[in-house]
């Protein structure tokens, strides 16, 4: 097997709230997982200490057969896996162009320079590139803060993708991203994606979303792994559904008030 | 960028031509304005990662101190020397401090800062060997063997205190324009950001500290051989205070900021003084309110207003 990730009883608390508990994931070259879960069920949580943001309580995390954990998020990130975040994680009073440039200029340094200057026509150039293949140049001179939700969440992606990691892990790409304008969004990181070769592990909600990209499915419950499997197989899975998805998929409006 | 440059060292020379004609006063006033022009750039690098130390007193005086005693100790009145002995020695101790201030924020990071700056001051004011509160006297400088008398007194460090100014303003200008520069804005503005980027947000403050500080000691060196005496009010928490009201004064958005800030203030306090003794410090508190009603991004901003659209 080529394991690119494993985790073994990864868990971790926050006093007496377990956010995670036992989390066997094994992610291989190539695949494109997607990850189910309600909300409190731990999939930020495994992100973060999969990136060195939280270190774990127990557990191990090997890339490619080493350990990672202990590792800071410089260190992981270097070493080839990278993130977006639920929520974008970017500098909010800079523009979109100032933002890519100061992730060029760290990026390109390992001891940034005091004198030369960062906005040269070349880098000014590559940040042009990085903004087309996500297709937000349009934005390139705009304040982060004012921008739509989508554009922000791509930037945060572009800006994930610029190590070229061998893992991509994807917090809720499309939260907060008007239903229509999902498929798009996906469309271009995937198109991105696909370009670097790299492994994909994505956190969503939308089912659709899930069945159009994903090559397998995780669904995590209360800290757990539920089900992992083919999207198929994993979402007829009556635990899963009982769970999982019936939190999501068919709301049912009139016993959600009743039981509020 | 060869522009800018250019005209830094432009009106470097220009001032330094008009320091040939101007009264004793005000070559004395400019020279103790330029010097803590100099602290405030280096406070600037500091502000614009969202972080104000309330400390720069403490490499102020730190320096000042330093060619005081190193002219003594050393029977020396190189400038030049004295001046280096004065950076190396603030950033050396700055090396040591940073390591601690760069893991804090906000007011834990203003007020550590400030606590270190009164310790100095409190060993200061309980060493008789400095003249304890009273400080004491530092000879004048010699620039390559040459000391200026009479009514040229004051130009020698005049003419240091522009050459420093030219020397670090096209530092700055240049370091806010490169990677660790806007690094500065970046951990302002979201430091998991930069973290998830690669960099460090401990070694980029880091980084910024030791700068302000050898700018701060480069400062407090050249008021000691202006001023020609030195006390431990340099490293009183007001003196750092002062500091941040010319930040605030001048504005952060630019390297000219501190200086023009730095300028005004020293002339706002010297007519203040003359117009009224008792209560001058409440002109400038006005004069600050003011400025912060009207001008939130400092004096500078109104230049930037101006000039609007022209590259400086
Ligand atoms: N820093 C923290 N401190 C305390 N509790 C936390 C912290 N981070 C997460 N938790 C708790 O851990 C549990 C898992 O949270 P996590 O954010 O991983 O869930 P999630 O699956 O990403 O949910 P969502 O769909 O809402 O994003 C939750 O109960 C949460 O309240
Ligand atoms: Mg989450």
């Amino acid at each position: 097997m080529n394991a690119l990730l494993e985790t073994r009883s990864l868990a971790r608390n926050f006093g007496a709230v377990t956010a995670a508990a036992d989390i066997d994931v094994t992610i291989n070259a190539g695949e494109i997982v997607g990850v189910i879960g309600s909300n409190g069920a731990g999939k930020t949580t495994f992100i973060n200490m999969v990136t060195g943001y939280l270190a774990p309580s127990s557990g191990e995390i090997l890339f490619k057969g080493k350990s990672i954990v202990g590792k800071n998020p410089r260190q992981v990130m270097r070493a080839g896996i990278c993130r977006s975040f639920q929520v974008a994680q970017l500098f909010p009073e800079l523009t979109v162009l100032d933002n890519v440039l100061i992730a060029y200029g760290i990026m390109k340094h390992k001891i940034l320079p005091l004198m030369s200057p960062l906005a040269t026509k070349a880098n000014i150039q590559q940040a042009e590139q990085l903004l087309e293949e996500y297709g937000i140049t349009s934005y390139m001179a705009e304040t982060v803060v004012t921008l739509p939700q989508g554009v922000r969440k791509l930037l945060d992606i572009a800006l994930a993708m610029l190590r070229k990691p061998e893992i991509l892990l994807l917090d809720e790409p499309t939260s907060g991203v008007a239903i229509d304008d999902k498929f798009e969004l996906m469309d271009t990181v995937m198109r991105a994606v696909r370009k670097s070769g790299a492994a994909v592990l994505f956190v969503e909600h939308d089912m659709e979303v899930i069945a159009r990209y994903s090559t397998r499915l995780i669904a995590f419950y209360d800290g757990r792994v539920l089900a992992d499997g083919a999207v198929s197989e994993v979402m007829g899975d009556e635990k899963v559904k009982e769970l999982v998805t019936g939190h999501h998929l068919d709301i049912d409006y009139e016993r959600e008030v009743e039981h509020a | 960028m060869k522009y800018a440059t250019t005209m830094i060292v432009g009106a470097g020379i220009a001032l330094l031509a008009a320091g040939l004609f101007m009264p004793g006063w005000l070559t004395f006033l400019l020279t103790l304005a330029f010097a803590k022009g100099l602290v405030v750039m280096g406070l600037l690098l500091l502000m614009r990662a969202g972080l104000v130390s309330f400390g720069q007193g403490l490499y102020y005086c730190l320096g000042a101190y330093c060619v005081g005693i190193a002219g003594d100790y050393f029977e020396t009145q190189n400038a030049l020397l004295l001046l280096l002995l004065a950076i190396v020695v603030c950033v050396a101790l700055a090396a040591v401090i940073g390591l601690l201030l760069c893991r804090y924020r906000d007011i834990f990071f203003a007020m550590f800062s400030m606590a270190f700056s009164m310790i100095l001051y409190g060993v200061l004011v309980k060493s008789s060997a400095f003249g304890s509160s009273d400080g004491f006297n530092v000879k004048p400088p010699l620039l390559f063997g040459w000391t200026p008398t009479g009514e040229s007194g004051p130009f020698l460090a005049y003419g240091l205190a522009v050459v420093a100014l030219v020397g670090v303003g096209i530092f700055v200008w240049r370091y806010l324009r490169s990677p660790m520069g806007y690094a500065g804005e970046a951990v302002r503005e979201n430091e998991i950001r930069v973290e998830y980027l690669g960099a460090s947000v401990r070694r980029i403050i880091y980084t910024k500290y030791l700068l302000a500080a050898a700018m701060a000691g480069l400062g407090g060196g050249i008021t000691a051989l202006a001023a020609g005496h030195i006390d431990p009010e340099m490293a009183y928490w007001t003196t750092s205070g002062e500091f941040v009201f010319i930040a605030l004064m001048g504005g952060v958005g630019h390297a000219a900021g501190p200086v023009i800030g730095a300028v005004l203030f020293e002339l706002l306090r010297t007519y203040a003084f003359q117009i009224s003794p008792y209560t001058w410090q409440m002109i400038l508190g006005i004069a600050l309110l003011v400025i912060i009603l009207y001008l939130p991004k400092g004096v500078w901003s109104l230049v930037e207003r101006v000039t609007k659209g022209k590259p400086l």
